[in-house]
């Protein structure tokens, strides 16, 4: 045992080898990634894998499971969308070593595409879900996580959130367990063939098994009471600890880690109290199973508008609750001060240097009347630049823009994806795109890596997690494959040919690929590639403003003089922009 | 709560906001303290605002609310006017000299903010400027800068100077110990003199 200093997602990596995690797969997505980063850096002797997507990843970890090792399966919420088929049948199959399914929730979607809650999943599937509150607590159930889905003989899914993922605290660790199990696969086709003749009986099998789902995690000990008076506060996750540190005196205190909730304990804890107000992030699960079972007692919470039913919670939040309830006096509030006014936002923004700014350029320069549909990763963020017109999901540009064009659309449209969410789910939208005839313009924005959640490999990288050596995918071998008959690569920090490959793919109709192709620049830089910066030359510039409509970070301007900082990468893209000439590299010194 | 110190430290995606606070809880943990810290990861560290809330001795909340801060350390000074509402009227304001107009200012023609400006509007009891680059230069290296304003704020922080060593140890590369350790001191005497 040793307490440490250590981030939610490190305490649950960690648990994960404590309790002898025998196989590990998932795909980045924020606040998920750095469970596996973690688990890379103790150099496992076990497999860990990054994988295509997180349909992949649930897979491949239960076909491990089901030849008795334990797995972890990590993603963030909407990753689970994609690994939504296997998951609802996993349910009936089972698993035979303990397999925990991290779906990692961010409330506020402080990098997301929505704020679905996880826990629906759970009950969905009709599968174990537990919720830390704290990251000791998290670090506490992921490592009994994997006993539970053995005793079960069920996936548990395990739902953290921002606060937990992203929190650092002081925290009790354990030994990292040395043992690992090897798998053998005994064949037992009325488990793992689920023909309907299988299924009917695994399902009812299933629901017979819910009684004791909720016996055992009561038994584990994820329902805690405080019993103190006629109110009480029944709260989950992060909103828990919220509750906890303002509870007014006197009342009681109920703490929900695990789901299906046993009814007939929450029947005798609710209706011990007069009010209870229930706190939760997202969706109203917790209060939904309160209400049920309330008969008398007053039930508060989202349902009746005195907690949020968007965003994320906090201490204020919390405040603003009770006292609507009436377990507080607004009095015992404290006093917030109003922020500032008028400072300018600061968002993220693409780096200098990025080869993303340099390609949407080129692209709306070329295509000004078109259409952009474009998918997650680093580049949505060229929304600033008005590059980016849809974003909905995980390789959604090539579909969105199939379904523009064949609506009657006569613009042009240019889908960009990135090359990792191309090999996530991009490839099968561009084979219909071929297929049923579409005429688009796609762009791979090829940065040789999964950027945006801190660079993980993929297969085109020639790289695996484990850092060992493999045969990278060819982008421009698959797009031929999926029938693409225009498929051109170019160097995206050289303009006026990246401006002619746009120009070329605007006289051809049907689907026309270009693959922009420019390693990330925190990767290139990290890996000690330094090109000279450049330097304004103010004897030439006109103040014309061009490059500093560019975007780049580096280039700033005051009272009519543009500088560029150290903050330049050297991609020279400015240059080729400027038409005075008046950018230059810098002299060597 | 009462004995829960609110250090809140707030900057740019890249000026190792992070680091700072990972030093203040490994000081935490040094003492035998609890501690809840709060960052940002993902998105807002592509050169966005990003803000790291340390509770030390706290228990339950990993978040500052506004109003609560007892320590605001900004490593920049238009961050530092976005996040003065978290400090207490009563609370100290540790702020580095330095100024980086967001791009986007630049890109929509925005009025440029004007350092002396930002500096009249920030002004207060309790309030320290600090030339972290000039500093971080002196002990050798403008990447100590972070260090530096830690140094600056440990005057007011309830932890120990040898527990704040313990955190730089444990958090920089070991190469750059030294040079941390001296931005520290730098740090320090700039706000003890």
């Amino acid at each position: 045992m040793s307490r440490r200093y250590v981030l939610g997602n490190e305490a649950i990596a960690h648990a994960c080898l404590e309790a002898g995690v025998d196989f590990v797969s998932g795909y980045p997505g924020t606040p998920s990634s750095e469970i596996i980063e973690t688990l890379l850096r103790f150099k496992p002797s076990f497999h860990v894998e990054w994988s295509v997507n997180e349909k992949v990843a649930l897979e491949n970890a239960l076909g491990a499971s089901w030849t008795g090792v334990r797995t972890l399966v990590t993603m963030k919420h909407v990753g689970l969308n994609v690994a939504a088929d296997p998951l609802m049948t996993s349910a009936y199959t089972g698993v035979k070593g303990g397999c925990v399914i991290v779906s990692a929730d961010d409330p506020f979607a402080h990098s997301s595409q929505n704020e679905q809650d996880s826990r629906c999943y759970a009950k969905f599937a009709k599968l174990p879900c537990l919720d830390p509150c704290s990251v000791q607590d998290a670090h506490d159930m992921l490592r009994d996580a994997f006993s539970l889905s053995e005793e079960l003989g069920l996936p548990v899914l395990f739902r953290p959130t921002t606060r937990i993922c992203h929190q650092k605290s002081d925290v009790e660790l354990g030994e990292v367990a040395t043992e690992h199990r090897k798998g053998s696969f005994q064949k037992n086709p009325q488990q793992f063939v689920v023909i309907p003749a299988h299924t009917r009986v695994l399902h009812r099998r299933l629901n017979e098994k819910q009684p004791l789902v909720k016996e055992t995690l009561a038994r584990r000990g994820y329902f805690n009471t405080d019993l103190k008076g006629k109110d009480a506060v029944i709260a989950s996750g992060i909103a828990a600890a919220y509750a906890r540190e303002i509870l007014p005196p006197g009342t009681s205190f109920i703490r929900i880690g695990a789901y299906p909730i046993d009814e007939r304990w929450l029947r005798d804890v609710i209706t011990a109290h007069e009010r209870v107000l229930v706190m939760e992030e997202l969706d109203p699960m917790v209060e939904e199973a309160v209400r049920q079972v309330a008969g008398s007692t007053i039930v508060h919470g989202k349902l009746d508008g005195m907690v949020p039913s968007e965003g994320e919670l906090s201490l204020p939040l919390t405040y603003r609750a009770l006292t609507a309830a009436g377990f507080i006096n607004a009095t015992d509030v404290p006093l917030a001060p109003v922020p500032a006014q008028g400072v300018p936002v600061r968002p993220p923004i693409m780096c200098a240097g990025c080869m993303h700014r340099a390609t949407f350029f080129a692209m709306k320069k070329v295509f000004k009347d078109g259409i952009y549909p474009s998918d997650i990763g680093c580049y949505t963020l060229g929304l600033q630049l008005g590059a980016v017109d849809t974003c909905i999901c995980m390789g959604a540009s090539i579909t969105i823009g199939s379904g523009i064009y064949h609506a009657g659309e006569t613009h042009p449209i240019v889908c960009t994806i990135g090359d990792s969410t191309f090999l996530h789910t991009g490839i099968p939208g561009l084979m219909n795109a071929v297929y049923n005839g579409a005429s688009i313009v796609v762009v791979i924005l090829d940065n040789r890596t999964t950027a945006m959640t801190g660079h993980q490999p993929h297969p085109a990288t020639g790289s695996t997690a484990l850092g060992g050596e493999t045969p990278p995918v060819s982008l421009e071998a698959i797009c031929r494959a999926c029938g693409v008959q225009y498929v051109e690569t170019v160097d995206p920090y050289d303009l006026p040919t990246l401006t002619a490959a746009f120009q070329r793919a605007a006289e051809y109709a049907g689907v026309r690929v270009i693959i922009a192709r420019q390693p990330c620049v925190i990767i290139a830089r990290r890996a000690g590639i330094q090109r000279q910066r450049y330097m304004v030359d103010p004897e030439r510039c006109t103040a014309c403003g061009l490059c500093v409509r560019f975007g780049c970070p580096a280039i700033e301007t005051t009272d009519e003089i543009t500088t560029i900082t150290d903050l330049c990468s050297g991609c020279g893209v400015c240059a080729q922009i400027c038409p005075q000439g008046a950018i230059m590299r810098e002299a060597r010194t | 709560m009462s004995d829960v110190y609110n250090a809140l430290i707030v900057g740019i995606g890249g000026q190792g906001v992070v680091l700072a606070s990972n030093v203040l809880g490994e000081a935490c943990l040094a003492e035998g303290r609890t501690v809840r810290c709060s960052e940002t990861h993902g998105m807002a560290q592509r050169g966005g605002s990003v803000e790291s809330h340390v509770r030390i001795n706290g228990r339950y909340s990993p978040l500052i609310p506004p109003g609560q801060a007892d320590l605001l350390i900004s490593f920049e000074l238009l961050e530092a006017l976005r996040y003065r509402h978290y400090l207490k009227p009563e609370g100290t304001f540790v702020v580095n000299e330095y100024l980086v107009v967001p791009t986007s200012v630049y890109v929509q023609r925005l009025p440029v903010p004007q350092k002396d400006e930002l500096l009249e509007q920030l002004r207060g009891d309790r309030f320290y400027l600090i030339d972290a680059q000039a500093l971080a230069k002196e002990a050798g290296s403008p990447l100590t800068q972070n260090i530096v304003m830690v140094g600056a704020a440990s005057t007011h922080l309830p932890l120990a100077i040898t527990s704040l060593h313990e955190g730089i140890k444990r958090w920089v590369p070991a190469k750059t110990l030294e040079m941390n350790l001296k931005a520290f001191d730098l740090g320090r005497a700039a706000t003890t003199r």
